[in-house]
C-alpha cells in the first residue's frame, strides 16, 4: 500500500509539471514495478504458507486411505499409489469410535450450550443491572482470567470423584458450564448495544428477563457464535481434561481416544487407522467452521480490541 | 428501574426506605443473572485455587489422605534438578512461543492487508484452519510426517543433503523447538485474524500523510503501525504467554516429554505425578509453582500496561 500511495503521487506530479515528464516516467515506472514485484512477492509468499498449512491435513487424508503395507514401507510418497477403505472399516469396527464420537458430541455440546447460556446471563447481569457489588465481581473475575485452569485439576477431579462422578458425561460437564472468557467477551459486545433498545422495552412494560432474551440475545448474534465456537473448539479438541476424567470407552472423548491409540508407545494401532481417526474427529468442526466462518472471524476480531 | 422508581414514590414509602428497596431488589436481580455462572466458578475455580495450595502441605496420594507435611513437597521440588529442567523447559518453550508467533501472524497480517491483493478470504482461511482442529489431531500429523523411518521431510531432507534419517523430535537438540514451530504453525492463524482486524482499524489518511513527508516504510511500521498495534500486541503476549505455561497436548503425543527430559513441561510432569505415580501433594506443589509463575507474568504485564498508559498521556 506504500507502494501504492507513491505511484499515486508520482502520476499526480507527472500530469502538473510536463517539464519534468521524462524524470517523472522514469519514477512512476519504477513505482509500478515496484509494486507488481512486491505483489508477486507477496503472492509467492501465500502461496508457501498455504501449501505449509495444508501439507501436514493433506498427508493424514492420503494415508488414511492408503494401505498400510505402503505407508509403512520406505521411501516415503506423497501420493499413494494404492487406495483403500480398509483403515476406515477396522476403525469403526475394531475400536469403540462411533461411541467416542457421541461423547464428544455430548460433552462438547452440552458444555457449549450450557454455558454460553450462563455466560450471556452474567454478562447481562454485569453490564445492565447496576447493583451493589458488581465493581467486586468484575475485578474478582479479572483475577480469575489469569488463574491456569492446569493448576487447579486435582482439587477438581478429587471433588468430582468424591462425588461418584468421575467416567461420568455430568463429571465432564459440569465444572466447564461458565467460563471468564466467555462472560467478558460477552459483556464487552452487551456494553455496544445502545441502552435506547431495553428503555424503549421497558417503557412497553418488559421485565429484565425478557429485554435479555428478545433485545440483548438477538443483537449479540456474533459474539454469541464466537463464544460458543470457543467452547465447541475447546471442548472438541481438549485433551488432558476427558484423559483424566474418563478411563473407560463408555465416556470417553474421541481426542482423547485418538492419544490413547497414539501416544506412549502403543504401536499396534497401524498408522491408516490412526489417521482415519484423526480425519473423523477433525471433520465435524471444520464443517461447522467453514458455515460460520465469516461471523466466526469477525468475532475473533473483537477479541483482540481492548 | 426508573418507572419503579416513580410508581413506588407515589405510595406511603419514604425515599430512604425506596432507595433501599431498590437497591435490594436490583441486588436480588443482579445476583440471578450472574449467580449460575458465580457458583460454578466458585465451585470450580475458586475453591480449587485455594484447596490446590492447602494440598500442595500434604503428603495426599490418590489412593490414600496423607498428613500436613508443611513445605516439604515445596523443599523437595527445589532440591531436585528434574523440576528445575522442567522449569527451564517451560520457560525456554514461552520464550521462543510467544515472540515467533507474534512475529508470523504480523508478517502474514501484512502481507493480506494489500488493499490490490486477491483470494484473501481463502488464503486466511487456509491459514486459519490449522487453528480449528485439536492438538493431537496436528501433533498425530506432524510426528508422522517427521518420523526418520517413514515420514517424508527427514526423506526430503535426504535427498536434497543427504543427511538421512533425520529425527527432529527426537533429538535433545531439537525436540523442543520443533514442538514450539509446530504450534506456531497450528495457532498463528487465530492471531493473524487479530492483527488484520487491527490494521483495517488504522486510518489510511495516516499513512498518506506519512508519505506526503517522504517516510520510509520502517518508519511507517515503526511509528504508525506498531503504536496502533499496541492494544492487540498485549493482548497476544499475555495469552501467549499464559497459554503456553500450560503446553501438555503435544509434549504427550509426539515426546512424552523425552528424548531424555528435554521436552518435559510442568504441566506435563503434573499430570504424570499426579495421575500416573498418584503423588497429589507433590502434584499440588508443582501446580502451584505454575499458577505463581502465570500469576508474576500477568502482573508484569498489567503493570507494563499502566505504565505505558501513563507515558502517552504525559
Amino acid at each position: 500500500m506504500s507502494t501504492a500511495t507513491l505511484t499515486s503521487q508520482a502520476s499526480a506530479a507527472a500530469s502538473t509539471q510536463s517539464a519534468e515528464g521524462e524524470f517523472n516516467d522514469k519514477l512512476r515506472r519504477k513505482a509500478r514495478f515496484r509494486r507488481r514485484f512486491g505483489l508477486f512477492g507477496t503472492y509467492a509468499a501465500l502461496i508457501i504458507i498455504t501449501v505449509i498449512m495444508v501439507f501436514p491435513l493433506l498427508v493424514v487424508i492420503f494415508v488414511s486411505f492408503t494401505p498400510n503395507a505402503i505407508t509403512e514401507t520406505w521411501p516415503p510418497k506423497l501420493i499413494p499409489s494404492a487406495f483403500t477403505l480398509s483403515n476406515y472399516t477396522s476403525l469403526f469396527q475394531r475400536l469403540p469410535i462411533a461411541r467416542e464420537m457421541l461423547n464428544t458430541l455430548v460433552f462438547a455440546g452440552a458444555v457449549t450450550i450450557i454455558s454460553v447460556f450462563f455466560d450471556s446471563l452474567a454478562a447481562y447481569g454485569l453490564s445492565r443491572i447496576e447493583f451493589k457489588g458488581r465493581g467486586v465481581i468484575l475485578n474478582i473475575l479479572i483475577a480469575t482470567m489469569m488463574i491456569p485452569a492446569m493448576a487447579l485439576l486435582i482439587p477438581v477431579y478429587k471433588l468430582l470423584a468424591n462425588m461418584g462422578l468421575v467416567n461420568s458425561y455430568w463429571g465432564i460437564i459440569i465444572p466447564r458450564m461458565a467460563d471468564v472468557g466467555g462472560i467478558f467477551l460477552l459483556r464487552q459486545f452487551f456494553v455496544s448495544i445502545p441502552k435506547d433498545l431495553d428503555a424503549a422495552a421497558r417503557i412497553d412494560g418488559a421485565g429484565e428477563f425478557r429485554i435479555f432474551l428478545q433485545i440483548i440475545l438477538p443483537n449479540a448474534v456474533p459474539a454469541i457464535l464466537t463464544v460458543g465456537m470457543f467452547n465447541l473448539m475447546g471442548n472438541w479438541n481438549d485433551l488432558l481434561w476427558p484423559l483424566i476424567m474418563t478411563s473407560k470407552p463408555e465416556t470417553r472423548t474421541i481426542t482423547a481416544g485418538l492419544a490413547m491409540l497414539t501416544g506412549h508407545g502403543s504401536s499396534v494401532t497401524p498408522y491408516g487407522v490412526v489417521m482415519a481417526g484423526a480425519l473423523v474427529s477433525a471433520l465435524p468442526l471444520v464443517i461447522v467452521f467453514f458455515f460460520i466462518q465469516k461471523r466466526f472471524v469477525e468475532g475473533i476480531a473483537m477479541t483482540g480490541m481492548k | 428501574m426508573a418507572k419503579k422508581h416513580s410508581k413506588r414514590s407515589s405510595g406511603a414509602l419514604s425515599i430512604e426506605e425506596n432507595k433501599k428497596a431498590l437497591s435490594r431488589h436490583n441486588f436480588f436481580l443482579g445476583m440471578i443473572f450472574v449467580g449460575p455462572a458465580l457458583i460454578v466458578l466458585a465451585i470450580f475455580v475458586f475453591y480449587p485455587a485455594i484447596k490446590t495450595f492447602i494440598t500442595s502441605l500434604t503428603s495426599d496420594r490418590i489412593i490414600r489422605p496423607g498428613r500436613f507435611v508443611g513445605f516439604d513437597n515445596y523443599v523437595k521440588l527445589f532440591t531436585n534438578a528434574d523440576f528445575w529442567t522442567d522449569v527451564k523447559n517451560t520457560l525456554i518453550y514461552a520464550v521462543l512461543y510467544a515472540p515467533l508467533v507474534v512475529i508470523v501472524a504480523l508478517f502474514f497480517a501484512l502481507l493480506l492487508n494489500r488493499k490490490d491483493l486477491k483470494f484473501v478470504g481463502f488464503f486466511r482461511s487456509a491459514m486459519f484452519l490449522p487453528f480449528v482442529i485439536s492438538m493431537t489431531v496436528a501433533s498425530i500429523a506432524w510426528d508422522f510426517i517427521l518420523s526418520p523411518s517413514l515420514g517424508l521431510v527427514p526423506y526430503w531432507v535426504g535427498k536434497l543433503t543427504g543427511v538421512m534419517h533425520m529425527d527432529l523430535l527426537g533429538s535433545t537438540s531439537t525436540a523442543m523447538i520443533t514442538i514450539v514451530l509446530i504450534t506456531v504453525w497450528k495457532n498463528f492463524g487465530y492471531f493473524m485474524v487479530i492483527f488484520l482486524a487491527g490494521l483495517q482499524g488504522i486510518s489510511q489518511e495516516l499513512y498518506e500523510a506519512a508519505a506526503l513527508d517522504g517516510v520510509n516504510w520502517w518508519q511507517k511500521f515503526r511509528y504508525i503501525t506498531v503504536p496502533a498495534l499496541r492494544p492487540t500486541f498485549n493482548y497476544i503476549i499475555i495469552f501467549g504467554l499464559i497459554g503456553s505455561f500450560q503446553v501438555f497436548d503435544q509434549v504427550f503425543i509426539m515426546t512424552s516429554g523425552g528424548p531424555d527430559r528435554a521436552t518435559e513441561t510442568i504441566v506435563y510432569r503434573i499430570y504424570t505425578e499426579a495421575f500416573g505415580n498418584g503423588k497429589l501433594g507433590y502434584a499440588s506443589a508443582l501446580s502451584y509453582v505454575l499458577l505463581i509463575m502465570t500469576l508474576i507474568v500477568g502482573l508484569a504485564q498489567l503493570l507494563s500496561n499502566a505504565k505505558h498508559e501513563r507515558e502517552e498521556l504525559a
